[in-house]
């Protein structure tokens, strides 16, 4: 059965090759600080995915971020919330913004990208173990699986590998590692 | 050119360019400053220690993050290798050998030693501390 899931496997990849080089795709990010301090420690994450009122609770504590100390100079906080909370999900510069609110309570304010249930579909199919493993290290790693280029942010070659995978009803877990 | 005087050039130029790459002015005065904080703070301060550097480097410590106690949790065991943060993303060599900017603009050495300490340590470290691993890390 392994080897036949390798064989569609390897028609899938074939198959969803071009197609998902495309993906979807965020904006670079434009704002001189956010580029440069979001992106020491890890990617500047597209402010897309989470909503303003995230961006406004994580920029005001920088001082534990995580569990670690990412205090930026006031002003380039001031701009780093303001660049954020504008491109945010639920902003107005953001087209398409909904599909990364669906299923987050207006009540609620994700910290993480990884709590909000759009990425957590995406992303159901990958191991705990996959995203510990010492090549990725944390599910905060995007470019460890996903394409990056020009500061965009593409959809993994896998996620299309997946979403076959889901159409024809196979688990993309066996297929993919 | 004569043979005999190509080795010696060179020697010459190796040791002017090893002394160039340590005494860089700009670290040279974020050092003193140090030096002078360091000796406000203990009289009996004399100088800093690259020992004592390396022995703060590999140390763990307690009191901050506890998943990184240590320098060495992000940077590793050796600072002329390439480090990662806990989310994954490099970090250029800390060695002054390997990076020959490092500790050169004092804005970026406060802000790294505020975060780093605290994630470590939970505190800021002393003049000392800093000053013993800028020695460390500039003989690396």
């Amino acid at each position: 059965m392994n080897r036949v899931n390798w064989l569609i496997g390897a028609c899938l990849v074939l198959l969803a090759g071009p197609a998902v080089a495309e993906g979807t795709r965020f904006p670079p990010i434009k704002d001189a600080a956010t580029a440069k301090e979001c992106s020491t420690c890890h990617i500047a994450f597209p402010p897309q995915l989470l909503p303003a009122r995230s961006w406004q609770a994580i920029l005001g504590n920088l001082g534990n971020h995580f569990g670690e100390d990412a205090s930026v100079a006031a002003k380039d906080n001031a701009e780093i919330v303001a660049y954020l909370m504008a491109h945010a999900a639920d902003a107005k510069a953001t087209s398409g913004g909904t599909r990364y609110l669906k299923g987050i309570a207006t009540t609620a304010t994700p910290l993480r990208i990884t709590e909000i249930p759009y990425w957590r579909r995406w992303h159901s199919e990958v191991s705990a173990a996959r995203f510990k493993s010492p090549e990725v290290k944390s599910a905060a790693n995007c470019v460890a699986c996903h394409r990056r280029g020009a500061g965009i942010l593409h959809r993994s070659r896998a996620g299309g590998v997946v979403r076959l995978c889901f159409i024809v009803g196979l688990s993309p877990e066996r297929v993919l590692l | 050119m004569n043979k005999a005087f190509q080795l010696p050039l060179l020697a010459a130029a190796v040791v002017f360019l090893t002394a160039a790459a340590v005494a860089n002015p700009a670290r040279e005065a974020i050092l003193a400053a140090l030096a002078t904080q360091a000796k406000a703070a203990d009289p009996t301060f004399t100088a800093f220690s690259s020992e004592r550097g390396a022995a703060f480097w590999n140390a763990d410590h307690t009191g901050g993050n506890p998943e990184l106690p240590s320098c060495t949790s992000c940077h590793t065991k050796d600072p002329t290798a390439e480090g990662k943060t806990r989310a994954g993303k490099a970090i250029a060599p800390m060695a002054v050998s390997q990076k020959a900017d490092r500790f050169t603009d004092q804005e970026k050495v406060t802000k790294w030693f505020d975060r780093s300490c605290k994630n470590v340590l939970g505190r800021v470290c002393t003049p000392i501390e800093e000053g013993d691993i800028i020695t460390y890390l500039s003989g690396k």
